[in-house]
């Protein structure tokens, strides 16, 4: 709170006289009168206005039941289908607890508390009085709001008040990630011998199938029997091309991760993890869509445009005896976007 | 620069899978007529005897498929140079076209136009949008309304090209499309793939209005004017007065 001397409340009325004459001054309209509304007049409908915004708060606990239901009754990890469904029901559930709230108060100060107008003239601060005055005014809030005689209005914000911020609860706490191990993150399910299989089918792939300009899109050797398909194929995606051997351009020690032209690239997009699978096979171009990173194949898919950081990381390949293209090794390094254990 | 973006159209594609030298649905006269359309009209680019120039590829062992959906859908002959060769409506009547696809096939082996079987749209849909969202989607979207790639290409809409066209895009790589060789996508896949096209252009869009279905770019406008709507409606309910 600032000095208020300067201002002095008789003097507020003059507003930006300059260029005027002190003749022409505003008359101040003062308060419109007040008009009482229904439920100031008729008991019957302040009974109804109070129904009304229980009812708005009892929407508010059902959502935020609704979003308990979603998040237990359904197994995001039980199929594509019910994963959307919890989806559905955490947001329908959140959007009415919040809402509820939200319109119920609204509902209750516009139809049912003191709409009368009051205006205040500004004074010097004097501490003991202002004070009590203060007091007063709360107390005065506490009784226009009516939140003492109407108890089922008491009642329901309360419940709803209380169940709100639960959902904020659970879900933070399914942000605690020290049961999980971080070391998950540094490997794939590549390893010497793996061979290379199409997704989805998961065939194995011939080095003598992957012509020139061909794109394979490329899966573990077992990935679909394995138990975590989508976490493990989250990570594991690879996408195979095969160029002129004399548009590669391998750093010392990379000379042998491909085969006869044919590359292996992780498709999971350094920035943020989208897959980039997007190959111009005349540029030798590699785009993600999401935020347009551009990696140039031709340079051990160095970043050319875009807010990708690193270089998509390149699986090391060979010929098994059968013909068929198997890894080398995982990955040199982890796959996809940063994490703070990095390093 | 720019030449080498438009115009190194094909790597020569010859492997075992593919080098079937498909002469044989083409007499000696349509290979004739065709060698002569192809002088007066493709040779200034590619060349004496399609081998190629500075301003355009090879056509040597691209075979008549790369032909048929070039000339066919009217990209072939460019109108200019330019980061990719763009649909028109095409400049040579079918039979022009089946000779000039037999007088490059005789060049060298290479893929041939697909057989009707492949082209019946009655393959396994289902299976065809399984094919089509691992190794399509990316480029096409996933409901084949195309999109963007690098420095002006793009990757055009499937709706209301023929299957034909289809598969020999696939086969061929025009431009920046990577092969998608018999042995990579067999050609019952392929067949399954064009049905799965046929399939969601006919059937429309179940969800609603699809605006494009270009994703967060018209839905988060429809959105954007949507949302505004609501907040709009709730500032002039907060601020009226209770009757």
């Amino acid at each position: 709170m600032g000095d208020h001397s300067h201002d002095s409340p008789t003097g507020s009325d003059v507003v930006a006289a300059a260029g005027q004459s002190e003749t022409e001054r505003f008359q101040d309209p003062g308060i419109p009168p007040h008009r009482p509304r229904l439920a100031d007049t008729d008991p019957r409908a302040a009974k109804r206005a109070e129904r009304q915004v229980a009812i708005l708060f009892a929407v508010s606990v059902i959502g935020t039941l609704l979003f308990f239901v979603g998040y237990f009754a359904f197994d995001p990890n039980a199929s594509i289908g019910t994963l959307r469904l919890q989806n559905l029901f955490l947001g329908l559930g959140t959007a009415f607890a919040m809402l509820g709230i939200g319109v119920g108060i609204v509902h209750w100060a516009k139809t049912l508390m003191p709409d009368h107008e009051v205006s205040e003239e500004r004074h010097a601060i004097r501490t003991e009085d202002d004070r009590v005055a203060a007091e007063k005014i709360v107390e005065d809030i506490l009784e226009e709001t009516g939140i003492k005689r109407r108890p089922l209005i008491r009642n329901t914000i309360i419940g709803a008040l209380a169940l709100a911020p639960l959902p904020a609860i659970v879900m933070f706490r399914d942000l605690d990630n020290s049961s999980l191990s971080v070391d998950r993150l540094r490997h794939t399910m590549w390893k010497e011998g793996v061979r290379l299989t199409r997704d989805p089918s998961g065939t194995p792939i011939k080095a003598s199938d992957v012509t020139i300009g061909s794109a394979f899109h490329v899966i573990p050797e077992g990935l679909n029997e394995s138990p975590n398909k989508l976490e493990e194929k989250a990570k594991a995606v690879v996408l195979l091309m095969r160029l002129d051997p004399a548009a590669l351009h391998p750093s010392p020690g990379r000379e042998d991760w491909g085969y006869n032209g044919i590359v292996a690239y992780s498709k999971i997009c350094t920035h943020v993890g989208c897959p980039v699978a997007l190959y111009e096979q005349q540029t030798h171009h590699l785009l993600c869509p999401c935020h347009q990173s551009t990696f140039d194949l031709t340079q051990e898919c160095k970043v050319i445009f875009g807010p990708a950081n690193r270089p998509l990381p390149q699986l090391p390949i060979k010929v098994d005896s059968e013909g068929y293209l198997v890894a080398q090794s995982d990955f040199h390094e982890p796959v996809g976007p940063s994490y703070w254990e990095r390093g | 620069m720019g030449l080498l973006f438009t115009g190194g159209l094909y790597a020569v594609a010859t492997t075992v899978n593919q080098a079937k030298a498909d002469t044989q649905s083409f007499s000696a006269s349509d290979v004739k007529e065709g060698e002569k359309l192809f002088l007066a009209n493709c040779a200034t680019c590619h060349g004496m005897g399609g081998s190629g120039t500075n301003s355009g590829p090879s056509l040597v062992g691209v075979g008549a498929a790369a032909v048929d959906f070039q000339v066919g859908t009217g990209r072939m002959p460019m109108q200019m140079q330019g980061p990719q060769a763009q649909v028109k409506p095409k400049q040579f009547t079918d039979d022009q076209t089946h000779q000039l696809a037999g007088y490059v096939a005789s060049l060298g082996a290479g893929p041939s136009i697909p057989a009707a079987e492949y082209l019946d749209e009655k393959g396994d849909a289902a299976k065809g949008g399984e094919l089509f969202r691992v190794n399509c989607a990316m480029c096409h979207n996933a409901a084949a309304a195309g999109g963007a790639l690098t420095r002006g290409k793009f990757a055009p809409a499937l709706a209301g090209v023929s299957g034909q066209h289809i598969y020999e895009a696939m086969v061929t790589g025009p431009q920046n499309m990577p092969v998608f060789n018999d042995a990579n996508i067999t050609p019952q896949n392929k067949r399954d793939i064009i049905t799965f096209l046929k399939t969601i252009e006919a059937n429309g869009s179940p969800g609603g209005a699809d605006l494009g279905s270009l994703g967060p770019v018209s839905e988060g406008l429809f959105l954007w004017i949507a949302g505004l709507g609501v907040i709009i409606a709730f500032t002039i309910w907060l601020t009226s007065r209770t009757s």
